[in-house]
């Protein structure tokens, strides 16, 4: 047996590979494209609206209340704000970081760094957000450590989810652009600064340029991740997200559930095309 | 590095393709039809040796299943669910015996389907529940009962007795924009279609000219009026809340001062020590417009693998002691009659009003809200609807 199958692959390079890729590419395509395809299959399905059975036949009211309601306009909105505020805050909280780790510090720092960076990702996601809501309550530390200024924190509110995701995702921003700077060799910025150019330039003309396609690959985690969230706005926050009118209807109307789950897709679709374009993928 | 590269374009193109293929094949297999509700069981026959139920957290610890278990040899194995809504979608799957659904479920099982009435006789201890509780609209289908009453509560205004002076009387300082725009930031709001009821108790009470008779049963007029005051009662809401928890924190830390809220909570606000206070006696525990509340009832499936563990079940859990036991556990009125003696606290019934018709008189249980309006209009607004305004309301 094991030698009529040696035989059959002997000197047959296509069906090896096909054999050997046959188990991972079979569950890309029915795990995860199938399930793609359910979503997207379920979200022309709709509910009888007595007994709430599904209702298994094609319509597009779902896109229509989708798109008539303003109401989803504005959570659309907030929701993809509030992702691009997050990116924007977390590249520029992680760039002098994962600077300072990739170019400056000593080997022990750097690794007592690459450590700090690390560790909250150890501890729960809802330990941390629970210890935000508690920070952010009236009277909390951030009311009592802005009162000396005559300041009041911000409460729960988008603040308060923009500052718990921006805080949440920063490792996720930081490792990602500190394995691109480490990638830069040390002799490009001495050469530049050897032509004369200053600090400043060197920055702007030899690490941006390089560093950027980290910085777009970090982008799509901090951005895809606040897309997807409905803990952090439910406990710091009364602001309805995609996420949380996905979970509100997914048990009474899966069909909406499903075409509201389709928008961040088509958001992430359009982010990772124009991240494309920018040169993130260049290096994998 | 690839030399080799697939043409990325044709790739894409067949993965579409497929994607469709699958599609296709998946509508083909697509619109079932719905399955008719079961017949009643007629004789109780020996147990299966197995029981699956969906609950609510609380309604099924070890303190009244153990005995069970030893008693009947009917294993119990729960399944908790976190809202009305999943326990529809669970008991969907038909691998459930029964489930303890809240009013706001009832009927959406019974038009599905999904579950069988009961037949009383086959359960002894059904004779000595509050009569209250028997034959009602979320319990009672078709003129048969689909369940056994479990136990019941209502939805208290809550407030913090030091903020908030003189102690409000009426739901106005939640649902009246201008009083309640004393509180802005600090009311708090069950977060759930259900609070639509609770503006129409409000309405019922204060706008004679909207004819409100049943809170779940809205007109597009009625429900556009219940709509329009939660919307000007946003801005004033400083949390809604979903989890008994999270309200239980934002009440103690000032974050909150006033708002509905369940028995469970006040009760263990009250015990730490938490400056909180509740409708008075005098004004029959609850504000003058009476509130929402919830009864809870056990159904049993149309398609239960295990009927007669189901019925002895169902038959325990209304059983005196074990009543006591859950109704205790979970901070609940207790359904049965001869609970009350078997209470760890003496003054459990007391408390939550177990024994007082007149209190529960002034509570309207959750229901599921229907186009059919009871009273030969159809014109009623239904369940999805309620969702839906329910997200444009907190926008």
């Amino acid at each position: 047996m094991s030698r009529r199958l040696a035989q059959l692959f002997h000197g047959r390079p296509r069906l090896q590979a096909g054999a050997l890729l046959a188990g991972p590419v079979g569950w890309l395509v029915v795990g995860y494209l199938g399930s793609l395809a359910l979503l997207l299959l379920a979200a022309l399905w709709s509910v009888n609206p007595v007994s709430g059975e599904l209702v298994k036949g094609l319509s597009f009211e779902n896109f229509e209340t989708l798109f008539d309601e303003p109401v989803y306009r504005t959570i659309v909105g907030r929701t993809v704000a509030i992702a691009a505020l997050v990116t924007l805050t977390d590249a520029l909280l992680a760039f002098p970081i994962a600077f300072y780790m990739a170019k400056v510090a000593s080997r022990r720092t750097r690794a007592a760094l690459v450590v700090a960076v690390l560790i909250p990702l150890w501890s729960s996601y809802l330990v941390k957000v629970l210890s935000w809501r508690n920070m952010l309550s009236g009277g909390g530390l951030i009311d009592w450590l802005l009162e000396p200024l005559g300041l009041h924190g911000p409460g729960y509110g988008n603040t308060a989810v923009w500052l718990v995701m921006s805080y949440l995702w920063l490792p996720y921003m930081i490792l990602p652009i500190f394995a691109g700077l480490e990638r830069i060799p040390d002799s490009l910025i001495s050469a530049s600064e050897d032509l004369g150019g200053r600090p400043f330039t060197t920055f702007r003309r030899v690490i941006l340029p390089l560093a950027f396609p980290a910085v777009v690959a970090g982008s799509i985690f901090t951005f895809a991740l606040t897309l997807g969230d409905y803990i952090t706005p439910k406990l710091v926050s009364n602001n309805q997200f995609i996420g949380n009118v996905v979970f509100n209807n997914i048990s009474t109307n899966l069909p909406f559930a499903a075409a509201l789950a389709l928008v961040p897709i088509v958001v992430m679709i359009g982010y990772l095309l124009v991240a494309r374009k920018l040169g993130a993928f260049e290096h994998i | 590095m690839r030399t080799h590269q697939a043409n990325p374009a044709r790739t894409a193109w067949l993965i579409v393709g497929g994607l469709l293929a699958a599609m296709a094949v998946l509508a083909g297999c697509g619109s079932s039809g719905s399955s008719s509700g079961g017949e009643e069981l007629q004789k109780l026959g020996k147990g299966e040796g197995q029981l699956n139920l969906i609950s609510w957290a609380g309604y099924v610890e070890d303190e009244w299943v153990k005995p069970f278990e030893e008693k009947t040899g009917c294993k119990v194995n729960n399944k908790t669910a976190g809202t009305s809504d999943e326990m529809v979608s669970l008991m969907r799957s038909g691998e459930y015996d029964g489930v303890s659904a809240s009013g706001n479920a009832t009927a959406r099982l019974f038009e599905g389907g999904d579950v069988s009435p009961v037949n009383v006789s086959l359960v002894p201890n059904y004779k000595t529940v509050f009569a209250d509780l028997k034959g009602q609209p979320y319990n009672t289908f078709e003129g048969k009962p689909y369940g056994i009453p479990h136990g019941r509560g209502a939805n208290l205004l809550m407030w913090n007795g030091d903020s908030v002076k003189p102690a409000p009387r009426s739901w106005n300082v939640t649902m009246d924009p201008k009083v309640a725009a004393k509180y802005k930031g600090k009311i708090s709001q069950y977060d759930d279609p259900m609070s639509i009821a609770e503006a129409a108790v409000y309405l019922k009470a204060h706008d004679a000219k909207l004819g409100i008779e049943d809170p779940y049963e809205l007109n597009e007029e009625q429900f556009q009026a219940a709509v329009q005051l939660l919307t000007e009662q946003r801005p004033l809401v400083g949390e809604y809340w979903s989890e008994a928890e999270k309200q239980i924190s934002s009440f103690a830390s000032g974050d909150s001062l006033v708002g509905t809220t369940w028995q469970y909570q006040y009760f263990l606000l009250k015990e730490e020590g938490k400056p909180v206070a509740a409708s008075p006696a005098s004004q029959g525990f609850l504000p003058e417009e009476g509130a929402t509340g919830w009864s809870d009832t056990w159904m049993i499936s149309s398609s239960a693998a295990h009927p007669n563990c189901m019925y002895m079940w169902m038959n325990w859990i209304i059983e005196p002691k074990a009543n006591a036991e859950v109704a205790e556990y979970f901070g609940e009125a207790p359904a049965q009659e001869l609970a009350c003696e078997h209470t760890k606290n003496p003054n459990f019934c007391a408390e939550y009003h177990a024994e007082e018709p007149a209190f529960w008189k002034r509570v309207y249980y959750w229901k599921t809200p229907l186009a059919d309006c009871g009273n030969g209009e159809t014109d009623c607004k239904n369940y999805n609807d309620w969702v839906q305004a329910w997200t444009s309301i907190k926008g």
